[in-house]
C-alpha cells in the first residue's frame, strides 16, 4: 500500500482537516489551549513588557543531521526571543504544506516540535495549516510567532544602547555548524567527518549568563549571514567600531575544510545555536565562565571587542597580523570554480 | 578528506621565508601571479605587508569568470530562455552581468538555471530529466577542461542526447604568450599550480628561453605564494630565467597524462575570446567534429550580434596587470560586489572584488 500523503483536501476545512488538526496537531502539541479550538488563544502574561517575534523557516532539506524543519522553527523563535533579554512563555505555529508530503514526514516534524517545546517548556497554543497544490511550495514551510515578557533590567540587550567602547564580544562556540550541515546534506557531499547543524534552543544558556551578569550589554542570535551580519549591524545600529580577532575565534575543523574546500567564510555562515554577547570588559570573563559551564557554551570565547575607532566598521585582525574589514554578505555566497 | 594547511600558514616558517626574500631582493621586480587563487591568498593573508617595496605584484589573467567573454555570457543567458533548457553551472557564473541580463536575474524570471559542483552531476541532471536538455557551462582553464571533457566521452558512450557543453574552455599558455608579446614590463610569473598539475611544467618553457622571463609555478596557501616569490626574486638577481616548481606536491614535470589524453581525445584548439584582452589564437578549447551531438553550439541556435563591453570598465587593463582595480573610474562607485558592471568584481578570484573585500580602508 502506498505510504499516505497530504492531500488538497487536507486543507480544505472537510474531514480530512478536522482529522488532521486532532490526530496530530493537537494529539503531539497535547496543549489544552489548543485543544479548546477556539479562533484565538486567550493567554495570561506574568508581565506586560511583552517580546513579540515571528519567523518563517523553508529550509532544503527538511531533514539533515542534528535536526529537521520542525525544530529549527520551536529554536528559531525561542532563541529571537531569548537573545532579547525576554523568556519565552507561548509558540503560535502556522504551516505551509505542499500536495504529497508524506504523512510520516510530517509527522516526524510535529514530533520534533512537540519535544523541543517541551523540553522548553513552552506550550504551543495556536496554529494555522494551509495547503498547496504540488509545486506550489516546498515540502513544509512553517511560521512560528513567540511571546515572551521581559524583566525592565534588560530591556536594552536587544538594541544594544548601552554598547561601549571598550566592551567585549563573546561567542558560544564554533561559527558555521548549521550552515554547513544543511548544505553538506543538501549537495550529498561525503566527508570525513560529519557536520551536525547546532540548531539548539539557547535560553537556558542565556538565561545562565544573565543571572551571573545582568550588565550584558548586547545579545543576537547570529542565523543567516553568520556572525559577521551580527557584528555589522551591531557596527551599524550604534555606529560603533568593532574589532575582531581570528585566532580566538574557535573553529569547527570539518567546517573549516568544507569552507577551504567550496570558498566560503565561515563568518557569514548560518547558525543556529550560536549568539553574540557583548558584555563590559569586567564582566567578560564571569560570562565566559558561566557560558562554558553549559553545555551549549563548552567552546565559548571572548573574540572581539568594542573601539572607538572606525565607527560603523567590522575589523578582523587576522592571524598573520594583517587587518581586513568584514562587510555585510553581497548576494548569496557561491561555491567557487576551481 | 584530509588537508594539512596549516603547515602551510605556519607564520614563523612564513617569516623565515619573508627574510630571505628581503635579504635577496635587490632591484625593483615586477611579479604577475596568474591566477585568481593567488591574488585571493596574497589578499586574504596580507602578504603585501611581508614583501619589501623592491616586489610589485599584479594580478594576472587566471580567473576564469572574470575572462569569460561578454558574447559567451549573453549566449548563456539566451540559452537560459530556451524553455526546454536547463542551465547547469559553476556557482561564480550566476552573478556575472551580460550585456542586458545576468544568469540570475534569468532566474528570477522563470529560468530553470541550477548550481552545480562538478559537470558530472549536469550528466546526472540529464538522465533524471529526459524530457529537458541540460546545457552544462564549461568555462575554466586546463584545470576544469578535462572534467568537462569527460562528462562529454561519458555522453557519448551511454548516448545521453539531451546533454549539452557549451565550452569557453580555455589554454594558459597562449595567453602567457599574448601577455609576454604585449612587452608588458612583468620579470617573472607565478603561474597556476592547478592548470600546472594537468598540463606539467614545461609548457613555460618559452617563457624563459624565447622572452627570458621567470617562472615559477606556484601551490596556493601562504607559504606556497612566498616560496614562488622567493624563487623568482633569486631568478631575476642572478639574470637566470628559468622554470621551477615550487608545488611538487602536486605537479609533477610531465603532469597528468590521462587527463591530457583526455582533453586531445574530446577537445580541439580554437581561436578564443577573452574578456579584456580580445581574440587569442588557439587559445580556446571547442568539441571536436566526433562530439558535435553533444555541442551547444552546433544545437542550439546562438545569436552573438548585439553584445558590447560595458562602458568604463578597465577590466582588460586590469587582467594584462597594466592597471589595478582601484585605479578604475567605476571601482567602489558604480561597480560594486552588489551592483557588478564587470566579472572582476563578481568571482570570488576576480581581482576587483578581492581587492574589495579584504582592502581596509
Amino acid at each position: 500500500m502506498e505510504e499516505p500523503r497530504i492531500r488538497l483536501a487536507h486543507g480544505g476545512g472537510g474531514s480530512l482537516m478536522n482529522n488532521l488538526i486532532r490526530n496530530h496537531f493537537i494529539r503531539r502539541f497535547g496543549d489544552p489551549v489548543l485543544a479548546g479550538q477556539t479562533d484565538s488563544a486567550v493567554l495570561e502574561l506574568p508581565g506586560n513588557r511583552i517580546a513579540l517575534t515571528t519567523d518563517s523557516y523553508v529550509v532544503d532539506p527538511i531533514f539533515f543531521p542534528g535536526g529537521d524543519i520542525g525544530k529549527l522553527a520551536v529554536c528559531g523563535t525561542l532563541n529571537d526571543l531569548a537573545v532579547s533579554g525576554a523568556c519565552p512563555l507561548y509558540l503560535c505555529v502556522s504551516f505551509i504544506l505542499e500536495e504529497g508530503l508524506l504523512i510520516s514526514d510530517l509527522e516526524r516534524i510535529i514530533g520534533s516540535m512537540a519535544a523541543t517545546a517541551e523540553e522548553a517548556g513552552v506550550p504551543i497554543v495556536a496554529g494555522d495549516t494551509k495547503v498547496v497544490p504540488k509545486g506550489r511550495g516546498d515540502k513544509v514551510f512553517i511560521t512560528t510567532t513567540g511571546i515572551g515578557t521581559i524583566p525592565e533590567e534588560f530591556t536594552a540587550v536587544g538594541s544594544g544602547i548601552n554598547v561601549n567602547p571598550g566592551d567585549r564580544i563573546l561567542i558560544n562556540g564554533a561559527p558555521g555548524e548549521h550552515g554547513i550541515a544543511v548544505l553538506l546534506q543538501r549537495e550529498s557531499f561525503r566527508l570525513h567527518s560529519p557536520v551536525e547543524s547546532d540548531c539548539a534552543n539557547l535560553y537556558p544558556l542565556i538565561r545562565e549568563v544573565l543571572e551571573a551578569c545582568p550588565d550584558v550589554h548586547f545579545m543576537r542570535d547570529a542565523t543567516r549571514g553568520g556572525i559577521a551580519t551580527v557584528l555589522c549591524e551591531l557596527a551599524g545600529m550604534r555606529n560603533a567600531g568593532v574589532e575582531l580577532d581570528e585566532d580566538a575565534i574557535p573553529v569547527n575543523r570539518t567546517v573549516a575544510d568544507a569552507c577551504e574546500l567550496l570558498g566560503f567564510d565561515p563568518l557569514y555562515i548560518a547558525n543556529e545555536g550560536k549568539a553574540i554577547f557583548v558584555l563590559p570588559e569586567a564582566s567578560a570573563a564571569k560570562a565566559l565562565r558561566a557560558m562554558r559551564n553549559h553545555p551549549l557554551g563548552r567552546q565559548s570565547a571572548v573574540i572581539g571587542c568594542i573601539t572607538e575607532g572606525h565607527p560603523g566598521k567590522v575589523i578582523l585582525n587576522t592571524s598573520f597580523g594583517g587587518q581586513r574589514w568584514i562587510d555585510y554578505l553581497t548576494g548569496e555566497q557561491l561555491p567557487r570554480i576551481c | 578528506m584530509e588537508m594539512r594547511h596549516e603547515l602551510f600558514r605556519d607564520r614563523t616558517a612564513i617569516g623565515a621565508v619573508a627574510e630571505q626574500i628581503r635579504k635577496t631582493s635587490r632591484k625593483p621586480i615586477r611579479l604577475m601571479e596568474v591566477c585568481g587563487g593567488h591574488t585571493l591568498a596574497i589578499h586574504k593573508f596580507g602578504l603585501r605587508s611581508l614583501l619589501p617595496g623592491t616586489i610589485e605584484l599584479l594580478s594576472g589573467p587566471g580567473c576564469p569568470v572574470c575572462v569569460s567573454s561578454q558574447q559567451y555570457l549573453d549566449g548563456c543567458v539566451e540559452l537560459s530562455r530556451f524553455g526546454e533548457v536547463i542551465i547547469a553551472t559553476y556557482g561564480d557564473l550566476i552573478r556575472v552581468p551580460a550585456s542586458a541580463s545576468s544568469l540570475e536575474k534569468e532566474r528570477g524570471r522563470g529560468g530553470d538555471i541550477r548550481v552545480v559542483y562538478s559537470v558530472m552531476e549536469a550528466l546526472t541532471m540529464a538522465e533524471e530529466n529526459p524530457g529537458r536538455k541540460v546545457v552544462f557551462l564549461g568555462i575554466g582553464f586546463e584545470t576544469t577542461a578535462p572534467a568537462s571533457a569527460y562528462a562529454a566521452f561519458v555522453a557519448q558512450s551511454v548516448k545521453r542526447d539531451n546533454f549539452f557543453l557549451y565550452s569557453a574552455h580555455k589554454l594558459m599558455p597562449p595567453a602567457l604568450r599574448a601577455l609576454a608579446d604585449e612587452s608588458l614590463k612583468i620579470d617573472g610569473f607565478i603561474a597556476p599550480g592547478h592548470v600546472s598539475s594537468v598540463t606539467g611544467t614545461e609548457i613555460y618553457r618559452f617563457l624563459p628561453e624565447e622572452y627570458g622571463k621567470g617562472v615559477a609555478v606556484s601551490g596556493f596557501e601562504p607559504l606556497d605564494v612566498m616560496q614562488s616569490i622567493l624563487l623568482l626574486v633569486r631568478q631575476f638577481e642572478s639574470g637566470k630565467p628559468a622554470v621551477e616548481n615550487q608545488y611538487t606536491r602536486v605537479v609533477r614535470p610531465e603532469g597528468n597524462r590521462k587527463a591530457q589524453q583526455l582533453l586531445a581525445t574530446v577537445f580541439e584548439p580554437a581561436d578564443e575570446q577573452w574578456r579584456g584582452l580580445g581574440t587569442i589564437p588557439q587559445s580556446g578549447l571547442q568539441l571536436k567534429n566526433e562530439f558535435e551531438a553533444y555541442d551547444a553550439r552546433k544545437h542550439f541556435t546562438i545569436s552573438t550580434s548585439t553584445w558590447k563591453e560595458p562602458e568604463g570598465c578597465i577590466c582588460g587593463e586590469i587582467l594584462k596587470g597594466l592597471k589595478t582595480p582601484r585605479q578604475c573610474p567605476l571601482f567602489n562607485t558604480s561597480c560594486t560586489p552588489d551592483n557588478p558592471v564587470g566579472a572582476c568584481m563578481v568571482s570570488t578570484e576576480g581581482s576587483c572584488a578581492i581587492t574589495y573585500k579584504y582592502h581596509f580602508t
